[in-house]
């Protein structure tokens, strides 16, 4: 453990890059696979800091919080490729912005 | 005990008569007339017992051993909300009058409900119970629940069992009474954060708050919340304008049950909480509350006269009338304060009789449109000879209770003041224009040919019996109401007293 | 006898409630016996009463129960008994029998016989409560009670609106003047705590001095209540309406009993009226305006019934007259002997109108003299009480109310000739009614003659319609004497001869025709004034236009309920609002996403700038 001492705020700092390129790719991509994809990009960059948190203040936490989240991510990517495959079914696209019946 | 009894018999009837359609179609009603009935007889026989009844000792308003019965328990500790119950003089006849009346909306359900009759009676008895809870509970936040309790089982009468427009009936009603109750809830909730700044202690507990110090400034906004929200209730111009529609559209024995019993909540909580809690502030609006009381009597009238819909007419009949029951509060002295309790006994009764005429003549007709009939005394001679009882005394004929009742409002108002009494005084001329106007249009009149030749079935034994009982009880309160005004008189005396106490000055102006 | 004078008015209320409940299971003989016998035992018993009052002068106080006691109101129900209270009970319940008699006759066919006569024992009831009640608000019950049981026989054939109409109009026109009469029990009680009427007066005296306000506005409250319901002016529009009921109620309600209410309670209010001068001089222009009006109208009326409703109005004007000079015992007097001849002549008028199939148009009659014998002489006999000729007794009681107006000072001269200027009409229009339907050529043929259930009371009344004014009135204890000095003897010539003048000129024109009147009515003039006459002076057309069309276009203006414009334009605004926000709703994902971010950046840079504190929590 000695020799791999990465300061925490280094790891933040990547934790937070996954996460602003996760939240792009959910604003500027239209493909639903996509969207789900930038989505595990976000979990996990959640839990990169969780764990990181975890390992900083020697406490097993974040590890905790890490195993959740995985579970979390499992569950969405089954509901979301039901859903895919259900867009893709009923619109025959997979371009969200044409999924837009809850317009008002 | 004995008032937890009284809800828990009729929340338990409403389960059981709900169980009991699955025996059989007809059994719901049998199970709610009992459960009402017993209800009715288990209060006497308990009121008997009493040892005070016998002579009926002055209450003194803010200790609660001296009332009839007191009953408290803790329910939420931590914030000082308990289940605390307590009957005097004047819940026992609103009690009173909600049972005998629930045995009437029972009966005028008896074949007018033909669709999920089981939940219909549960229902009923569920906001009877809730209704009791308003008379008994003296825990503000209680008396706040069962204000609900009772609102949403008349939701679903209304809209579930309703005519034709009941969605917009049930949801404005709905609207009018949850904002206003919202209104009291913000209102009791800040007194009692005031009693606690000064007091150190959470108690929602009416007793306790009566004693309550509040900046005159204070007192008047929380009063204003809580008028608003009885004066909703009452219906006080100009917040009634949800009575006629849910008078009209709902089932007929949600309209006796509403005219009878729910609006006179709203008069029991303005003699109860909002002038004793805060006497000042009540007597600083005590004119445009007068105002409002007359402006209800002359436009309510005026507004039944122009109607073509027999429930609507006899809705803002009630607008009129508990137009009166809003002056005889305001004008707070005993001749006044008697005429408003026995305004509400006697409203009760009359205009429940006529809602339940009125739903007959739907149930044979199909219609409410009183233009579609005249000349029904010919076919049915007894209900028009009880429609005529009633109407007479709705317009206050002497000798029935109304008369009684009107007459002691104006009687205390004009010690008050001269003006107010002389408008309010006109809707006793208006009043009999619009009665009348509805006998002459509906039992009067040539035969309408539609129904000359179908067979209208007159009032039976049950409807007989049913409008028997409110006869009766017109004719007493109207000839010897004394045992209803010695019932009322020590309540209204310690609460007299205790205003008088809080205003030395007016006690001389006014008594 | 004083321990059951409650019985007096128990009687025709059991036998009223006896025919409502089982009315229906009844036979029709029976019926009539039950109707008739209630007020019968009732006129026995009173009787009985007035015997016993002749002997020993004593006055009855009855407490049944007490009504109601909040604080120190506590009215009861309870019976005053006097020499005034007396003589009204026997007109009620003497002239109420015979009438109920007639009724048993007139009434045979109708299919409501029980409904009929449960009404007017009711009404009977209610008007012995009204005269013998010892307050003010027992007095009000009976006032109220009386009304309703008006309306309902008014509107007895509920079937034709017309009827209905009319019987509204009764009601609600009479409630105007209840309702002042109300307001000045409220003011009363207020003032003197009481409403007790003997002690009220002997309060009122020791309070107030005379001519003050408060008891001048109290009496004025009064005489409304007064006016409305004995058909005055300005409320007496609903009187000749009202003779849509059948003819023994109009001879009952309408002309014996029911509007004399109002000069009663005058009366029974004396003492508040000597405390107010100018409330009686009120009174007394009111009765002598209303008497004139009414007869000027009497005169030109074709329906029976009108001519004897507008001088049923005149005649009460009289009373009215009385009342206001204080000649107190004179008003009841004429109250009295009008009872008797009023209602000879609707009885007469209504055996009429049972024999000529309904028909109520005077020139459609005509020749009824040989053909109906007892009627018409029993309309000749009160239609000469009605015009005073001497020694009937109409002519006892109106000559001395004239005698004792015309001893006022200042208006009396003025009020007297006006007296005698009415009573020359009233002799006019009553033998113009005499000649035109008994007299000339027959128009239509009864088709049946009175039976002795008609006949009996109608001889009856003939009899106390001529002797009635020899009767002596026992009210000499109950008002304070009035009138010393008797007036000259030429004014009392002149009241004597007028009548007579008039019935000569009756004579002339409606029967003899030597005076030819034809060039008088058919002018443009003279056929306006006959037009204004007839329709009553204009008055029901400008109530029409000044208060019953305004109140009905109000309430259709109202109908709709406008208070619920406040509460749609919420609903609308939030409608409003709704629309407007729902735009937001574009269903696109990746548009929530991007405002939802802005938010968070916004909100992070907002909390920022504001300073450190706000991030700390």
């Amino acid at each position: 453990m000695d020799g791999l001492d990465i300061p925490l705020n280094h790891i933040l700092f990547i934790s937070s890059l996954l996460f602003a390129i996760g939240m792009l790719g959910l604003m500027i991509r239209r493909n639903i696979i996509f969207i789900l994809m930038s989505l595990e990009v976000m979990l996990n960059s959640a839990a990169l800091a969780f764990v990181a948190a975890g390992a900083h203040w020697g406490q097993p936490d974040g590890q905790v919080v890490f195993m959740l989240i995985l579970t979390v991510a499992a569950a969405e990517v089954a509901v979301g490729l039901g859903l895919v495959l259900q867009v893709q079914k009923r619109f025959k696209t997979l371009d969200m912005d044409h999924a837009n019946r809850m317009q008002g | 005990m004995v008032m937890i009894n009284l809800i828990l018999i009729l929340l338990v009837g409403g389960l059981l008569a709900m169980l009991s359609e699955r025996l059989d179609e007809n059994m719901p009603r049998k199970v709610a007339m009992a459960a009402v009935l017993f209800d009715l007889i288990y209060l006497i026989s308990s009121m008997l017992s009493l040892p005070e009844i016998a002579q009926l000792q002055a209450p003194i308003t803010n200790d609660p051993s001296t009332w009839l019965m007191h009953f408290k328990a803790n329910w939420i500790p931590a914030f000082g909300i308990s289940i605390e119950f307590a009957m005097d003089g004047i819940s026992l006849l609103m009690v009173l009058l909600t049972l005998i009346l629930g045995a009437v909306a029972i009966s005028a359900s008896w074949t007018d409900i033909v669709k999920r009759k089981g939940f219909f009676e549960a229902n009923l008895l569920w906001s009877l119970a809730g209704v009791l809870g308003v008379f008994l509970a003296l825990d503000l936040l209680l008396f706040f629940l069962f204000w609900e309790v009772m609102l949403i089982p008349m939701y679903f009468m209304i809209a579930i069992w309703g005519h034709e427009n009941r969605g917009y009936a049930a949801m404005k009603f709905f609207i009018f009474t949850q904002a206003s109750g919202l209104l009291m809830l913000v209102s009791i909730l800040v007194l009692s954060a005031i009693n606690q700044e000064t007091t150190g202690v959470w108690t929602f507990s009416y007793f306790d708050l009566l004693n309550t110090n509040i900046s005159e400034q204070a007192s008047y906004w929380i009063m204003l919340g809580f008028f608003i929200a009885f004066v909703v209730k009452l219906p006080g111009f100009p917040f009634h304008t949800w009575l006629p529609d849910a008078h009209t559209q709902a089932p007929t024995a949600g309209s006796v049950i509403l005219a009878g019993v729910l609006l006179k909540t709203g008069a029991y909580g303005l003699i109860r909480f909002a002038v004793p809690l805060f006497p000042q502030a009540a007597l600083d609006f005590s004119y445009p509350a007068m105002l409002l009381g007359a402006a209800g009597v002359v436009y309510g009238a005026v507004l039944a006269f122009g109607q073509a819909d027999f429930k609507r007419l006899i809705a803002y009949s009630s607008v009129s009338h508990m137009g009166f029951v809003l002056l005889g509060i305001y004008a707070w002295n005993e001749l006044a304060l008697q005429g408003a309790v026995m305004q509400m006994v006697a409203h009760g009764f009359s205009t429940a009789a006529l809602f339940m005429i009125a739903g007959s003549i739907q149930e044979r007709l199909h219609t409410r449109d009183m233009s579609q009939m005249s000349g029904l005394w010919h076919q049915m001679p007894r209900m028009g000879a009880v429609a005529m009882f009633f109407v007479v005394a709705s317009l206050g004929l002497p000798g029935l209770g109304n008369f009684v009742a009107e007459f002691l409002i104006l009687l205390g108002l004009f010690q008050v003041n001269v003006w107010i009494t002389v408008i309010a005084a006109t809707g006793l001329i208006t009043g009999a224009a619009y009665s009348l106007l509805l006998m002459q249009k509906s039992f009067q009149g040539e035969i309408n040919k539609k129904w000359a030749e179908s067979k209208l079935s007159d009032f039976g034994q049950r409807e007989m019996m049913t409008m028997a009982v409110m006869i009766i009880a017109l004719i007493f309160l109207g000839i010897y109401p004394q045992p209803v005004l010695n019932i009322a008189e020590p309540v209204l005396h310690s609460l007299l007293d205790l205003t008088a106490l809080a205003l030395p000055s007016i006690a001389e102006a006014k008594l | 006898m004083s321990k059951i004078i409650w019985l007096i008015p128990l009687m025709p209320f059991v036998g009223s409630i006896t025919l409502m409940l089982f009315g229906k299971n009844l036979r029709r003989s029976h019926i009539g016996y039950l109707g008739v016998s209630s007020v019968g035992i009732s006129a026995l018993l009173t009787a009985l009463l007035a015997i016993e009052f002749m002997q020993n002068q004593e006055v009855l106080e009855t407490l049944v129960w007490t009504w109601m006691q909040v604080g120190s109101f506590a009215p009861g129900i309870s019976f005053y008994f006097d020499g005034l209270t007396l003589v009204m009970m026997s007109v009620i319940t003497g002239v109420g029998f015979l009438i109920h008699l007639f009724s048993t006759e007139f009434m045979e066919e109708d299919p409501s016989y029980a409904r009929y006569f449960a009404y007017l024992n009711m009404f009977v009831a209610s008007m012995l409560i009204l005269v013998m009640a010892d307050n003010l608000l027992l007095l009000y019950l009976g006032w109220e009670g009386v009304g309703v049981c008006s309306y309902l026989l008014v509107g007895f054939w509920y079937q034709h609106s017309a009827n209905g109409h009319a019987a509204r109009k009764a009601f609600i026109v009479t409630r105007i003047g209840d309702t002042a009469m109300a307001l000045g029990l409220l003011l009363l009680f207020s003032h003197l705590g009481t409403l007790d009427i003997q002690v009220l007066m002997g309060k009122a005296s020791q309070v107030w001095e005379v001519g003050e306000n408060i008891p001048l506005i109290a009496c004025l409250l009064l005489v409304c209540g007064a006016v409305g319901k004995s058909a005055q002016l300005p409320l007496h529009t609903w009187l000749p309406d009202a003779m849509a009921g059948p003819t023994p109620v109009s001879a009952l309600i309408h002309a014996a009993t029911m509007v004399t209410a109002g000069v009663y309670l005058i009366a029974r209010t004396h003492g508040l009226f000597l405390l107010a001068p100018d409330a009686m001089i009120v009174v007394a222009i009111i009765g002598v305006v209303t008497s004139l009006m009414a007869a000027f109208t009497a005169l030109m009326q074709t329906d029976i019934k009108r001519i004897l409703a507008y001088s049923t109005i005149s005649q009460i004007g009289y009373m009215f007259l009385a009342l206001g000079v204080g000649a107190w015992s004179a008003g009841i007097f004429h109250l009295m002997t009008h009872a008797f001849f009023k209602a000879l002549l609707f009885l007469g008028s209504g055996a009429i109108i049972h024999c000529l199939h309904h028909e109520h148009n005077i020139f459609k009659m005509g020749g009824l003299r040989t053909r109906m014998p007892v009627t018409f002489w029993s309309f000749m006999i009160g239609s000469a009480a009605l015009a005073a000729l001497p020694m009937t007794s109409g002519f006892f009681s109106k000559d001395q109310i004239l005698l004792q107006a015309y001893q006022l000072p200042d208006l009396g001269p003025g009020l007297w000739m006006a007296g005698l200027l009415g009573a020359l009409l009233t002799a006019i229009y009553s033998f113009r009614l005499v000649f035109v339907v008994f007299f000339g050529e027959a128009n239509t043929e009864p088709d049946k003659d009175t039976e002795w259930r008609m006949a009996i009371p109608l001889s009856i009344l003939c009899f106390l319609a001529l002797v009635g004014g020899y009767f002596t009135i026992p009210v000499v204890d109950v008002f304070p004497v009035t009138g010393g000095s008797h007036p000259a003897h030429w004014v009392e010539y002149v009241s004597i001869s007028v009548p007579i003048v008039g019935l000569v000129i009756a004579y002339f024109v409606f029967l003899n025709r030597r005076i030819n009147i034809e060039t008088l009515t058919t002018s443009s003039f003279g056929r306006g004034l006959g037009n204004l006459w007839l329709s009553g002076w204009g008055i029901d057309w400008l109530y029409d236009r000044l208060f019953v069309r305004p109140y009905y276009r109000l309430a259709n203006l109202l109908k709709s309920e406008p208070v619920d414009v406040i509460y749609n334009a919420i609903v609308e605004l939030n409608q409003l609002l709704n629309l407007w926000l729902s735009k937001s709703q574009t269903g696109r994902l990746r548009w929530y996403l991007v405002s939802m971010v802005a938010g968070l950046i916004i909100l992070i840079s907002l909390a920022s700038n504001l300073g450190p504190g706000v991030l700390q929590w």
